[in-house]
């Protein structure tokens, strides 16, 4: 029965993977990218951690998996907002078809 | 000096469950490692470590998982759908909210939560002004974009961190 719920949790985090790597190959700029990325690739690896916590129980393998869920949901989305502002920074422009970008009306300081 | 404390027995608590044996080398390792950890780093983190213990903060920081998880949920299958479709209907953009929250923490929670949620990414953050790429700009009012954006966890976030 735990196999089973497991299994199941592993497949929808295989999923989400899947959605996330056809937004990167479909989405036109860096930016709508990183959502993409982020978002999806983050929600999918946790559900796959935690299907095989699922299974093996409170044990060596399950405790680390469940952590590794934490550190993945912490640090996922601090590295897209590093890299999208770094990408912003070094000049890369937004998809033509983008409505608005109040960021690139700022004068920074020069460092 | 509290602050240190509590920072010594989280790292110690992480260690143990790590490396999940009860062998005596392996506590004193773990204890000799969080003890250098707390010495050397300390001073990096965050202060207000033992306010957020208070038992109000954890009642709010409960409440926040599951609304959190609902949201991060519905941003998957936000962004599922933008992927599937035939035409890919995005109409993005890079919008300024403004935000109440000053603590560092709190911001931090607050910028990962947006990041993680449907169709938002913190860009920048400069002072109370956050910089968002939004995937699907529906309205172009700065008001109306921050109540969409930043109000729905800026209330409770506020009840944990500020």
């Amino acid at each position: 029965m735990t196999d089973t719920l497991g299994l199941i949790f592993i497949l929808i985090g295989v999923l989400f993977d899947l959605f996330g790597c056809i937004g990167l190959v479909r989405l036109p700029d860096i930016y709508n990218r990183l959502q993409a990325a982020t978002k999806c690739v983050t929600l999918g690896t946790c559900m796959i951690l935690f299907g095989l916590f699922v299974i093996t129980g409170i044990s060596s393998a399950g405790i680390l998996s469940l952590l590794c869920a934490l550190f993945v949901l912490f640090t996922s989305p601090v590295g897209a907002h590093a890299l999208a502002r770094a990408a912003h920074r070094y000049g890369i422009k937004l998809w033509d078809g983008s409505v608005t970008d109040k960021y690139a009306d700022i004068d920074r300081p020069e460092h | 000096m509290v602050n240190r404390i509590v920072y010594c027995i989280m790292l110690f608590a992480m260690w143990l469950l790590l490396t999940w044996s009860p062998d005596i080398e392996n506590v004193t390792a773990g204890l000799f490692v969080a003890v250098i950890c707390t010495v050397l780093f300390g001073h990096l983190f965050f202060d207000n470590a033992v306010r957020i213990l208070s038992p109000r903060r954890v009642f709010w920081f409960l409440v926040y998982i599951p609304f959190f998880l609902m949201h991060m949920v519905r941003a998957n299958l936000d962004v599922a759908y933008r992927v599937l479709h035939v035409d890919v209907p995005i109409r993005p953009g890079i919008v300024k909210v403004k935000t109440t929250l000053t603590s560092d923490l709190g911001l931090t929670f607050l910028a990962n939560s947006i990041t993680l949620t449907p169709g938002t990414l913190t860009v920048d953050i400069i002072g109370s002004d956050m910089y968002i790429h939004w995937i699907y700009v529906s309205t172009d009012d700065p008001e109306n974009q921050t109540a969409v954006i930043v109000t729905r966890f800026e209330n409770i976030i506020k009840r944990i961190f500020e």
